[in-house]
């Protein structure tokens, strides 16, 4: 929630400085201050996890592009340079590629976290979108850094992906072609096209640490959503203050996290890459498989689930653009989809059909897996567009705890915080309003 | 600048609506170059044309030139497969319409408007698949032509025959031919 801010300046330079421009005021009330539900579970590390992702992915970013030549005569070679000879290159390497997995495996978690537990709705609809732009970015992103690589899956993955854009030759001759051309800068993928592929990798990292400040900023408006989805009645005894608690939590989490992380860097570096990308590219051959990174697997089923090839990438762009809507798609009180009998199932059944649309995007498009794509892609779109809307309205929620006290503290026992477990800041803030 | 019905429309509003109107337009010129700089810039059009020997290939073979960045085929077609491709009902195609680059105006997709009279045995197309732009097989001796003995596009499993023309799988339409004219006997000019 947008609190009051209980910070006071010190010292003679603390105060000097608040009356100018007041970023340590900021900083406080955002990072250390910030009065947070109590009740969060570990699914709620993972707006600190991702921080994490961001920070290493542009660290090891910045460093890699003082190595990497993105011209075609030298691009993939300078990737074997970078790491047979450049002093822990190989590191930097490994943790920028299987950081990439690392931030989707955390925000496809985030993003279902949020689906769960309902944090989209009401007064969360404006910091659900910037998710889901964040989102697009970053798959913008992945999918040209794995480009600039120029090896075949990296060449052939940008000849398929941006000659989806030519399906709208169908609807205005000539159209598509132009702006295919336009993307690559010649009439195939060439030397110009790599260039500004490095050229806005570069940049989208920075426009999603934007985004991302636009999204804490939306978050701090309204406050967290908790597991219980119910709102806070009571913020001296229902939250504690961001620092120490919840900044220890999150690094505990992100320590965790960086296990999994450093196993794969260090064990498994290529195990979520593909093979056929340590050949050079080359215009003439096309590799015998076509597979992106496997967290666009599910985008891709999608696309070629659809017998027509503009009716492929409408669906594909579909997929992504109805998340926008789902604030507005759901139409049950209740946000926790705890309190939900219903939707519980069909929760988990779209969990299952985003694995499916994964497993089936890395599949052959032949036989039982195409049925199979078909089947997941209808239920994809029908849980957003009919089951949301439908089983909210037909769906009796079970009852909810009075207050998120209530659900810490059990029924009526609300009054009792106990020495030390309410923070005192926090609960000044409460009382002054 | 609101103007309200009591206050009578002045000079100043007016300078107000050309002032932002000019900036309006200016900035919108200004994005052109902006955007204009990532088109095929000149040396890749300087490149757009190329000559190929026909000579040294033999009926029944095949050979990839590049042009423009893309794969060509080039294909001296035997007697059967001339033959095959001229034998085939319009309406047995999946696609009835010959794409020839630069051409607007639709023809049937027959092997005559896809080959040049008096060079039938020459089939000249850009050798990319038109579903999501993958190199179908078939150019190598050995490779899997697919049943129409064309070509076969080991990606998604499109089909195309001996004129180039899809006849099987996801692909949307026929090969495209490239814009060329013979030169000489045994000479050609893409582009």
């Amino acid at each position: 929630m947008a609190h009051q801010s209980t910070y006071e300046p010190t010292n003679g330079f603390t105060r000097w400085m608040d009356s100018r421009l007041p970023v340590i005021r900021f900083a406080y009330d955002t990072i250390l201050d910030f009065p947070t539900p109590r009740n969060l579970n570990y699914m709620w590390t993972f707006g600190g996890i991702l921080a994490f992702c961001l920070g290493v992915q542009i660290v090891t970013g910045i460093v890699l592009a003082m190595h990497y030549a993105a011209n075609t005569a030298v691009a993939f070679d300078s990737i074997e340079h970078l790491m047979r000879d450049v002093n822990y290159g190989w590191l930097m390497r490994y943790t920028h590629a299987v950081g990439a997995s690392m931030f989707f495996l955390a925000v496809y978690l985030h993003i279902f976290r949020g689906l769960y537990y309902g944090s989209y709705k009401a007064p969360r609809e404006v910091l659900w979108i910037i998710g889901v732009l964040i989102f697009l970015a970053m798959m913008a992103t992945a999918f040209m850094g794995y480009s600039l690589v120029w090896g075949q899956m990296s060449f052939w993955a940008v000849t398929v992906i941006t000659n989806l854009f030519s399906s709208l030759d169908t609807v205005i001759p000539g159209l598509g072609t132009m702006l295919v051309e336009w993307i690559w800068g010649g009439f195939s993928v060439n030397n110009a096209t790599l260039n500004r592929l490095f050229s806005l990798h570069y940049l989208l990292p920075f426009v999603i640490a934007g985004l991302v400040g636009l999204h804490i900023w939306a978050l701090h408006v309204p406050g967290n959503n908790n597991p219980t989805g119910v709102d806070l009645r009571d913020p001296a005894k229902e939250t504690v203050p961001f620092h120490p608690y919840y900044t220890t939590k999150d690094l505990f989490a992100v320590t965790v996290f960086g296990v999994l992380f450093a196993y794969f860097v260090f064990y498994l570096p290529n195990y979520l890459g593909h093979p056929d990308n340590y050949v050079e590219a080359n215009p003439l051959q096309t590799p015998p498989h076509i597979v992106p990174e496997w967290y666009l697997l599910p985008f891709y089923a999608i696309l070629r689930s659809i017998p027509s090839k503009l009716g492929g990438v409408i669906a594909m762009f579909g997929a992504i653009a109805v998340l926008f809507f789902i604030p507005w798609l759901d139409t049950s009180r209740v946000r926790s989809t705890r309190y939900r009998p219903i939707y519980k199932w069909f929760f988990w059944l779209l969990v299952i059909t985003c694995l499916g649309l994964g497993f089936i995007g890395a599949k052959p498009p032949e036989g039982g897996y195409v049925i199979m794509g078909q089947i997941f892609t209808a239920y994809y779109f029908l849980h957003f567009l009919v089951v949301m809307p439908v089983v909210g309205i037909i769906e009796t929620p079970k009852a909810r705890p009075r207050s998120v006290a209530d659900s810490i503290f059990g029924e009526g026992g609300g009054g009792h915080t106990g020495a030390g477990r309410v923070n005192q800041p926090a609960a000044a803030a409460a009382e002054k309003r | 600048m609101a103007t309200t019905l009591d206050e009578p429309v002045t000079r100043r509003d007016f300078i107000h609506i050309a002032a932002t109107a000019f900036v309006g337009v200016g900035a919108a010129a200004a994005l052109w170059p902006l955007i204009d700089q990532m088109n095929p810039d000149q040396s890749a059009l300087s490149l757009a044309s190329v000559e190929i020997d026909l000579a040294p290939v033999q009926t029944g073979q095949a050979i990839t030139v590049m042009w423009r960045g893309k794969p060509i085929f080039v294909r001296n077609r035997t007697p059967e497969e001339i033959k095959a491709a001229r034998d085939v009902p319009l309406d047995q195609l999946k696609d009835p319409v010959a794409r020839i680059m630069g051409v607007n105006v639709e023809a049937p997709a027959t092997d005559e408007n896809i080959t040049k009279n008096g060079h039938e045995n020459w089939l000249i197309a850009i050798g990319i698949c038109t579903h999501l732009g993958c190199i179908p097989k078939g150019q190598k001796t050995g490779d899997d032509r697919g049943e129409f003995g064309g070509w076969f596009c080991p990606c998604h499993g499109s089909v195309y025959d001996t004129a180039a023309r899809i006849r099987k799988g996801p692909a949307p339409r026929n090969l495209e031919i490239p814009p060329y004219t013979f030169t000489s006997d045994t000479k050609i000019k893409i582009g």
